[in-house]
Formats: C-alpha cells, structure tokens, sequence
C-alpha cells in the first residue's frame, strides 16, 4: 500500500487501497471487490471466455441478475420477445458453466442491478464495485468507488477480478445548505448537470459533499451518484457517514457481528482529509434550486418548473444554435414557451435512477386522495421485488391502482426501450429515468426528466407543473 | 483484436455535439449475444425512416462517407450508455478511427478495446479536418498511429497524442486480459492482505 502523509480524497483512499501494481506508465492493475453481471453486456464477455478457456477468477465475487430485458407484466407467462428470452436464457447458461451466483427472473429479489446491489447488502462501502453498465455509478451513494464498463472490460474482470486504469481526477461538489419542500436529490443532481454540463465530469470522479447532501437518505444519495455519468463522471461518490452504516447493518450479505464493526471503523476513515486537494470543486446554494424538468434531448438541457424553453437565438456558437432548434423539432416544443403545463400522454415512475421505497412514497404522497388525468398512461415500476413487497406492505400500491397507475413488476421498464414498455413515436412522457436522448425510450419519444414527485403530479394534472402546488393545497 | 498501424481513408464529417451511445447503436438492438453484425443499425433513428428506406439527408447514407473508415464530430462523443455496441457497431459499419475535441470516458476506453483509434484534437482542427472531408472521395486522411500524425490531403500533418500503453496494444493488436494474467502472483498476494479480511463472500447456494 503506498505510504502518503499528504492529505487524501475519499476516492484517492479507496483507489490507493486497491491498486494491485503500478505499471510503468502509470496505469494501475485495480482490484474489483464485487463485479456485477446482466443479461445485456456479458454474453460476449463469457463467449470470450469460453474461446480462449479461461475460468471466472472469482465468481464468489460475482453476482447476476436479469433486468434489462425482461417485460414487467405478468411474470407466470413465458417471455414472448424471441431476442430478449434468448439473451436471458444465454446469462443462465453462463451463471451454470461458471458457477455464478444469479438471482433469476422469479426470483423475489429480482430487479435492477443497481437497486439489488445496495439493498441486499452485496455492494457495500470502500469497495471498488464494476458493472457493464454506467449506471453502476449508483452504488458510490454508499461511499464505494464504483463505475461502468464496456464488455471487454467484463470479460477482463472475470478472468482476471481486476481492472486496468489510470486514476481520474478529483472533483467535489458541495450543495450547501436546505432544500425547500418539494425538491428532492433528483432536481439538485439535475441542477448540478444543468450547471456543470453532460461532459463537465469528464475524466473526474465527483464527491458530493455539503449539508444538503448529508440530510439526504441513502435512496437520494443513489439518486444523485447514479446520474453522475450524465454530468460525465467516472464514477460519483458519498462518504460514508452514519446514515450509511445505519443503512448497511443487517443488509443478507453484509458483514456480522466483530467483521461489520472492523468493517465500520474502516468506512469512517475513508472521508476526504481536511485539505485535501480537488482539481475541480463546483458550489450550488441548496435554497436556489427548485424543482426541475428537462426539455431538450440532453440531460444538460435543465429548466426550472417556472423556466422559459431557450431559443437558438440565445446562443452565439452556430452549432450549439443548430443542436437547440434540432432538440425543439425532436421534442415538438416552441423557442420561448413556458415549460410548465406541457401536457403529457405518459407517466414512467421506476429505473435505477428513481425506483426504490422512499422514491414510491414520494410519489405516492402527490397522488393519494386523486386519480391520473384522462388520456395518461401512468405506470409504476418498483425497482426490485423487494421494493414492489414492500410498498405493498405500506399500501402504496393501493393508491396508486385506485388512482388509475398500472403497478408493474420489477425491471428497467421504459428507462430504454429494450423490453415491452416503450413510448410510441411522438408520445411526450414525464419519466423519473436518467436519459432524455432521443429515442431512448422507444423511437421518437420525447422524454422530459423530473422527480418522482414532479412526475407523479404530471400524471394527475396531465401536464408538466409544478409539484409544489400540489402540495400547497393539501396542507 | 485487428492491429491498427495506419489508415487512409475517407473521413465522414458529423459537426454535432453529445452525440451519444442510444444514437450510435439504438437499445432495441442490444439484444444479441454476438459482436458482429450491428453496423446496418448503426446510426439507425438518423440513418432509416420508419418504413426502414434510407434517409437521403444523413451522411452516411451518402457517397463517399458510406464507405467511411473515419468519423469526426464534436464534442464529447459517445456521452451516455457504456454499450460496447457502440464501437462494435460502428467497427462493424466500417469506422476503424474517431476524432473528435472530447470523448466521453467508457467510450474512448471501448474503442482501443476493439481496435478503433480515438484521437482528441482541438475544435478548429476537427473544423478544418471536416471541410477537408467534404471535398469528397479524393481527399482523404491518412492516420499514421506509430508516427502519431494525421495527414491532410494537402500533405499538412497533425500530431495527435495517445497513452504509450494503448498504442502499443493496437499497433500489436494485443489482448490485455494475457498481459494482466501475466500479473497472477501479485493478484494473489493482494487478495490476501489483512486490510481486506471484512470483505465478505458471496457464496452461490445463498443467492436465490
């Protein structure tokens, strides 16, 4: 272990404490603690595998689950999507083969990656954690140091549990003080794209930091590290603090007893040193942000629930000007025109973005007492069997079915259109996923981002609006 | 994995920023299990209409750039999902080199690891490469990976930099997982250190 007496970053720690070697040119063999594994980004990684007869390193260190795939309906039918069956069934005839442990399709703790992950215990924090997906970034709310891979990478880190990387530069991003009612980590991780722009991260991991970020439950900090990729991080990061232990002990396989007490001793000592050194720190006033939607076909493209669409005549760069007008044909908005009381055709409430209990109840809290607008599609996707159990159990199913929402199973659902729930070309949806590109909920959707809240309100006015008025009447 | 040494080739110029991972390669045709035979989708929202007819007006749908061994564009290319199909759908198409002034990180990890050549170059260069790449079929760039330049057609070079360890990967098309076997012993030894003996396990029975 490299012997430092220089002050150190919480990334700097947990890169520091899993460097295997340090090669020449400073590229560093790194240590991948947990590797998960979907059905979308492995079956070439394991047919590599297979070609070159090499084994899993470490499939005690290795976990899978279908989520991209598979439909959210009933789950007793048989997948009917040719495609998604077979690469579902090819990620169970690797998991056998290679001894993988796997939580299958019906399994009661099936759901997105990045929400079993956390909630059963298996990413934890000062771990290095690797998936073939960017969102993996989610799992850095837990204080681990954890990041998206291509599929070669996958293949790399199943021969070999590690991984071969330079160390990113450090960037912190305070959020100081309280947000108001009605803003939650989706509109300050929004505020904070919006600000920073979709490549300000690049080459960076972002520690989040500051009293707004410390309030946040560990379902908001998942919230805010998951969309660290859209701000074009490597990887974001939380340290570990006493909402984190809280929120690990007693997870299925987290550490008992005397290993999860030497465990927390070392989670503690991981938050960045006093004075250590950020190459970029970016401050946002907590009070300043309000809740927020997209507009545009970029998650950069952020406005305010009381903004105003931008114009390409606000711009002096012709091909910025030209990627605007491009952005307001694809998503049929007017340069200029309120954001607010855009009206919608479909309600996405899910994706490991926004899927987990606290994310339900937030929701839920706008809807009670009310019933989704005529003409809406709204639908509820859990993020895990776990979550769907126990919304369940609290009766937020109940309101939202009464209410008129569709209550799903678990699974990435409408985030992408790779399963059955997509938008129609031209449909216009309030969704609480990650990405507005065009296309990505199904070929010419439009897609604007908000908060579980934000969305919930657009489901039972029918339009973009403003969730706080809402609320407002219910108090 | 293919060596890349140097090229001459027809670039396709594609001035948009943020161009990302779901419009390189679609999410609906993730679904295979192979690395071959994306490169008719690559593109595919720009490139076909909804009856699947191509669409005059994107670049790749016309002469020369459908024969395209280059691709420039602008800023932070390939932002978003971290898809390997992106590259393997454009290796596939025929893409072996992609310039732009940034690249998204998965992204520009994921090119070397299949044989493609991303090069970062200032905007006013990717400017001046792109009106070179709209004279049409004659002008074409040469990108010469052990001299670390590109060639304009007016016989200008361009030095470009590359990390020393990913140039020599691609110049001897080496696979990276040998080189790392190579490192076993200190694997092993790391795996064993005491600083990581709360580090559970995870074993198969207790997954279900």
């Amino acid at each position: 272990m490299p012997v430092t007496t220089s002050p150190r970053t919480l990334f700097d720690k947990i890169w520091d404490d899993h460097v295997v070697e340090r090669l020449e040119d400073g590229t560093c063999i790194l240590y991948i603690d947990r590797h998960l594994v979907h059905e979308v980004t492995s079956p070439q990684a394991f047919e590599g595998l297979r070609l070159s007869g090499r084994r899993v390193r470490r499939p005690d260190a290795t976990v899978a689950v279908v989520d991209h795939n598979v439909p959210t309906s009933d789950r007793s039918k048989p997948i009917e999507e040719p495609q998604s069956r077979l690469q579902i069934e090819t990620l169970e005839k690797n998991v056998a083969e290679f001894g993988i442990p796997y939580f299958p399709l019906r399994s009661a703790s099936q759901g997105i990656v990045h929400v079993v992950g956390p909630e059963q215990g298996i990413s934890l924090p000062g771990m290095t954690i690797v998936c073939g997906d960017s969102h993996t970034s989610t799992h850095g709310a837990l204080g681990s140091l954890a990041f998206g891979i291509g599929t070669s990478e996958v293949e790399h880190v199943l021969a070999t549990q590690t991984i071969l990387q330079k160390p990113a530069k450090n960037m912190r991003v305070s959020v100081e003080g309280k947000v108001g009612p009605g803003v939650t980590a989706k509109d300050i991780m929004l505020a904070i794209i919006g600000r920073i722009g979709t490549a300000g991260g690049t080459g960076h991991v972002i520690e989040f930091a500051g009293s707004a970020i410390r309030d946040l439950d560990m379902a908001g900090r998942m919230t805010l590290c998951n969309m660290s990729i859209e701000a074009g991080a490597r990887a974001g990061l939380v340290a570990p603090d006493e909402t984190t232990v809280a929120y690990v002990k007693g997870r299925p396989f987290a550490p008992k007893g005397e290993a999860f007490e030497q465990a927390c001793e070392y989670w503690r000592s991981l938050a960045s040193d006093e004075g250590a050194y950020f190459d970029t720190e970016v401050t946002l006033a907590a009070e300043e942000i309000i809740p927020s939607v997209t507009w545009g076909t970029s998650p950069q493209d952020v406005l305010p629930i009381d903004g105003f669409v931008p114009s390409p005549s606000d711009v002096a760069d012709p091909a910025r000007a030209a990627q605007i007008q491009r952005a307001l044909d694809y998503m049929g908005l007017e340069a200029g025109q309120k954001i607010a009381g855009t009206p919608v055709d479909v309600v996405f409430i899910g994706s490991c973005t926004n899927s987990r209990l606290e994310d339900l109840r937030a929701a839920a809290d706008v809807v009670r007492g009310r019933h989704v607008a005529e003409g809406v599609r709204a639908m509820i996707v859990p993020g895990s069997g776990l979550v769907k159990h126990a919304a369940e159990a609290e009766g937020l199913d109940k309101v939202f079915l009464d209410a008129g929402f569709e209550w799903r199973e678990a699974g990435c659902s409408m985030c992408l259109g790779m399963n059955p729930d997509r938008l129609t070309p031209g449909q216009r949806c309030a969704s609480t996923s990650n990405r507005n590109f065009e296309g990505r909920q199904g070929p010419d959707g439009r897609t604007h981002l908000c908060s579980p809240a934000m969305a919930a309100a657009a489901a039972v006015t029918g339009r973009l609006c403003d969730v706080r008025e809402l609320v407002k009447e219910t108090v | 994995m293919d060596k890349f040494t140097e090229l001459t080739a027809i670039a396709a110029p594609m001035p948009t920023e943020n161009i990302d991972t779901d419009q390189i390669i679609p999410a609906r045709f993730l679904k295979t299990i192979q690395r071959t035979g994306l490169g008719k989708n690559a593109f595919a929202a720009q490139r076909y209409d909804a009856d699947g007819n191509e669409k005059p007006d994107f670049v790749l749908n016309q002469e020369p750039y459908r024969h395209a061994e280059i691709l420039i564009t602008y800023d932070n290319l390939g932002c978003g999902s971290s898809r390997e199909h992106a590259p393997w759908a454009l290796l596939d198409f025929g893409i072996r080199c992609v310039i732009a002034p940034s690249f998204a990180d998965i992204f520009f990890n994921n090119c070397f690891k299949n044989g493609i050549l991303p090069i970062p170059l200032p905007r006013e260069i990717c400017d001046e490469l792109m009106d070179d790449a709209r004279q049409g079929s004659n002008s074409r760039l040469t990108v010469d990976l052990e001299r670390q330049v590109i060639v304009r057609p007016n016989g200008e070079t361009i030095a470009f930099e590359v990390d020393p360890f990913r140039r020599h990967m691609l110049l001897e098309g080496l696979d990276d997982i040998g080189q790392t076997m190579a490192h076993d012993a200190e694997i092993s030894s790391f795996e064993h250190r005491p600083v990581r003996a709360w580090v559970p396990s995870i074993t198969i029975g207790t997954v279900k």
